[in-house]
C-alpha cells in the first residue's frame, strides 16, 4: 500500500528525513521508532500527504478520505464539545450514520459522560483520546499514528492496544515504546 | 450537494466558536468606533464633507483587516487546520466557509458602523451603503486567502496587512468614487468587476495556500 | 549579454544624437525614451513571472519557482528605475517630484508595494514547497491588479484631482518611434541578459550547496 524510495524531505537547510525506502503491503502494521528528531513525525505526515517530498518518491494506495492521522496536534477545536468536533469531522469525512458512529466511538473509549463539554477543559489524556475517536471515525483504511501512547493512562493504553490488535487497516506506528506493540509489527523501521 | 453541505458545516463551526468567544465581534465594533471618534479629532475644522466619507472607507478597511487577522488564529494556534486539510472535502470550500464567516462578522459590524458615522459626520447614502456591500465583498474574498498565507509565515501580524492593503487599494477606489462622485453607479460597476475577478483567482487559488 | 549592450549603447546613441528635441521640453524630455521603455520591460518581467508561477503550480517543478521569483525581482529592480526616471521627469517638465495625476507613476507606486510585499513573503517562509506555493499564487494575484490597479487609478483621477498634466508622451514622427523601438528592444534585451545571469548565478548556489551536503558526513 505504501512505496517509498530514497524518500527526503528537508525544511531550508535541514535534512528531516534522508533517502528512506519503505514497502508496506496492505494490512500490514509498521513500527518506526528512532530518537527525537529522527525524521518519524516527517515520515507519517508524508504519508498522511500533509507534506510533499522534496526528494525521492512516496506513493499511498489510499485516499484522502481513508487516511486516519493522529499527530502531535489533536486537531480538535478547543471551543466546541467533543460531540460537535465529531459530528463535523463526520460531515467532512462523509460518514455514513455520523451520530450512531461518533456516539460508539466516544463510549468506547471513556469519553461519553463529557461528551458535551468543551473539549478545552479536557486533559490531555483525554485530547488524545478523542483524538483517537477522530482518527477512527471514517473507519480508515490506512492508520498513521505519531506517538498515540504519549498522553494515555493505563486504561487508556490499553483501549489503544485493544483496537489495533483488532484493526484491519494497515497501519503506522511511531513510538518512542515500541515494547507496547511490538508483538503486532509485522515489520519495522528505525530511523536514525 | 457535498460542496455546500461541506461549507456550511464549517461556518456554522466558525460562527458557533465566536458566539461562545465572543472575542472578534466585540473587538471589531469597538474598534470601528474608536476610529471614528479618532477621525473627529483628525479633521480640522472646515473639512469638507465629503473627507469624512472617504474616512469612512478608512475605518472599514482596517476595521475589515482586524477581523481577517483573526481568521484563521483558531485554526492556527490548536494546529486544526491540518485536520481540515486531511479530510476529503474541497480546500476551497475552507475559504469559501472562512470568507462568509468573516464577512459576516463585517456585515453586522458595520450595521453598527455606518449608523454612527451618520452620528457623528453626515448621512450615508444609499449608493455608499451599496458600495459598501460590494466592497465586503472583495475584502473578504482576498483578505481570506492572504490571510491564510499570512499564517503560514513567521511574520504574520506584520505580514498580513503588506500583502492586504495593495490588493485593497481598488477596492477604497470604489468605495470612494461611489460615495463621493457624480456618477457613482461607475464605481459600483467596477467593484462589482473587482469583485467577481478576485472571487475567482482566490477560490481557485486557496487550494495551494494551505496544502503543499 | 553582448547583444544587449550593444543595444544599449546604440540606444544611447539615437537618443543624444539622432532624435530632434522635443518643441515644448527640450532636451529633458529625451528621458521619456529610457521612461517608458523602462516601465514596460518592468511589466514584461512581471508578467513573465506570473506565467512561470502558473507553471509552478501546474507542474511542481521547483526550478519555475526559481525563475519566477528571479523574474519578479528584476521587475522590481526595474519598477524602481521607472519610479526614479519618471520623478525625474516629472521634475524636468512639471516642477514637481510627484504628481498624482500621472497614472503611470501612482500604478507603479502600488504594484512597487505589492511586489515588495512578495519579499517579505518569499522571506518569511521557510524554503520549501509552501513557500513556492504562495509565492506563486501572490505572483498571479499581481499580474491580475495591474490591469485592475490601473482601471482604480483612472477612475480615482475623477475625484481627486482633474487631470491637469498629461502623462502621455508627444506625438511620435517616425525618427522618434524608430529611437523609441530601439530603446524598447534595448532595455527588454538588458532585462534577458539581466535575467540569465541571475538565474545561472542562483542556479549555481544551489549546485554548490546540493554539492556540499553530499559531501558533509
Amino acid at each position: 500500500m505504501i512505496h517509498a524510495r530514497g524518500l527526503s524531505r528537508r525544511f531550508g537547510r535541514k535534512r528531516a528525513l534522508d533517502r528512506v525506502d519503505l514497502d508496506l503491503p496492505e494490512g500490514g502494521f509498521l513500527l518506526v521508532t528512532g530518537p527525537n528528531g529522527s525524521g518519524k513525525t516527517t515520515l507519517l505526515r508524508l504519508c498522511a500527504g500533509l507534506l510533499v517530498p522534496t526528494g525521492g518518491v512516496l506513493e499511498v494506495g489510499a485516499e484522502r478520505g481513508e487516511i486516519g492521522f493522529l499527530g502531535h496536534d489533536p486537531l480538535v477545536y478547543r471551543g466546541l464539545t467533543a460531540r460537535e468536533n465529531l459530528e463535523l469531522y463526520g460531515r467532512l469525512y462523509r460518514v455514513p450514520e455520523r451520530r450512531e458512529r461518533s456516539g460508539m466511538l466516544l463510549e468506547r473509549f471513556g469519553l461519553w459522560e463529557a461528551r458535551n463539554e468543551r473539549v478545552g477543559s479536557y486533559s490531555r489524556g483525554m485530547l488524545q483520546r478523542l483524538s483517537l475517536c477522530r482518527a477512527l471515525l471514517h473507519d480508515p483504511r490506512l492508520l498513521l499514528l505519531d506517538e498515540p501512547f504519549n498522553a494515555l493512562d493505563a486504561a487508556g493504553a490499553e483501549l489503544l492496544e485493544r483496537e489495533l490488535a483488532e484493526r484491519r487497516a494497515t497501519a503506522i506506528v511511531a513510538t518512542h515504546d515500541p515494547d507496547r506493540v511490538a508483538h503486532l509489527a509485522t515489520a519495522r523501521l528505525v530511523l536514525a | 450537494m457535498n460542496y455546500a453541505g461541506d461549507v456550511a458545516a464549517l461556518l456554522r463551526k466558525d460562527l458557533l466558536l465566536e458566539l461562545r468567544a465572543r472575542e472578534t465581534l466585540p473587538a471589531m465594533a469597538l474598534f470601528v468606533i474608536a476610529a471614528l471618534t479618532v477621525f473627529h479629532f483628525a479633521l480640522p475644522a472646515g473639512s469638507s464633507d465629503l473627507a469624512a466619507q472617504g474616512l469612512l472607507w478608512i475605518a472599514i478597511l482596517f476595521t475589515a483587516l482586524l477581523g481577517l487577522s483573526r481568521a484563521f488564529v483558531s485554526e492556527r494556534e490548536q494546529g486544526v487546520l491540518d485536520g481540515l486539510v486531511l479530510a476529503p472535502c474541497d480546500r476551497s470550500a475552507i475559504w469559501l466557509a472562512k470568507t462568509l464567516s468573516v464577512l459576516s462578522f463585517l456585515v453586522i459590524v458595520e450595521a453598527i458602523a455606518l449608523p454612527a458615522f451618520g452620528l457623528f459626520f453626515s448621512a450615508v447614502s444609499l449608493r455608499t451603503v451599496a458600495a459598501v456591500a460590494l466592497a465586503d465583498v472583495g475584502l473578504c474574498t482576498v483578505g481570506t486567502l492572504l490571510a491564510a498565507m499570512a499564517v503560514t509565515s513567521r511574520t504574520r501580524e506584520l505580514l498580513l496587512p503588506l500583502l492586504f492593503l495593495p490588493l485593497a487599494l481598488p477596492i477604497v477606489v470604489g468605495g470612494v468614487g461611489a460615495s463621493v462622485a457624480e456618477d457613482g453607479g461607475r464605481y459600483l460597476g467596477f467593484l462589482a468587476v473587482y469583485d467577481l475577478v478576485f472571487a475567482i483567482i482566490s477560490w481557485a487559488s486557496f487550494e495551494y495556500v494551505v496544502a503543499e | 549579454m553582448v547583444l544587449a549592450l550593444a543595444l544599449m549603447g546604440a540606444a544611447v546613441a539615437m537618443v543624444a544624437f539622432y532624435v530632434p528635441e522635443d518643441a515644448d521640453q527640450g532636451l529633458s524630455q529625451k528621458i521619456f525614451y529610457f521612461h517608458v521603455p523602462i516601465a514596460l520591460t518592468a511589466y514584461a518581467c512581471f508578467g513573465w513571472g506570473a506565467l512561470k508561477a502558473l507553471l509552478y503550480l501546474w507542474r511542481r517543478d521547483p526550478r519555475y519557482d526559481l525563475e519566477s521569483y528571479v523574474a519578479i525581482h528584476l521587475g522590481v529592480i526595474f519598477g524602481a528605475m521607472t519610479l526614479v526616471t519618471g520623478m525625474i521627469w516629472a521634475k524636468i517638465s512639471w516642477g514637481v517630484w510627484w504628481a498624482w495625476s500621472s497614472n503611470q507613476l501612482v500604478l507603479f507606486l502600488v504594484l512597487f508595494l505589492f511586489y515588495s510585499a512578495y519579499f517579505m513573503l518569499r522571506f518569511s517562509v521557510e524554503d520549501g514547497p509552501m513557500r513556492a506555493n504562495l509565492s506563486a499564487v501572490y505572483a498571479l494575484f499581481g499580474v491580475v491588479l495591474i490591469p485592475i490597479g490601473f482601471l482604480a487609478i483612472r477612475l480615482a483621477n475623477d475625484f481627486i484631482h482633474p487631470t491637469v498634466f498629461t502623462s502621455q508622451g508627444p506625438q511620435m514622427a517616425g525618427s522618434m518611434f524608430a529611437t523609441f523601438v530601439v530603446c524598447w528592444a534595448a532595455m527588454l534585451a538588458l532585462a534577458a541578459a539581466f535575467y540569465g545571469i541571475e538565474l545561472a548565478g542562483k542556479r549555481l548556489d544551489a549546485r554548490l550547496r546540493e554539492l556540499r551536503e553530499l559531501l558533509a558526513p
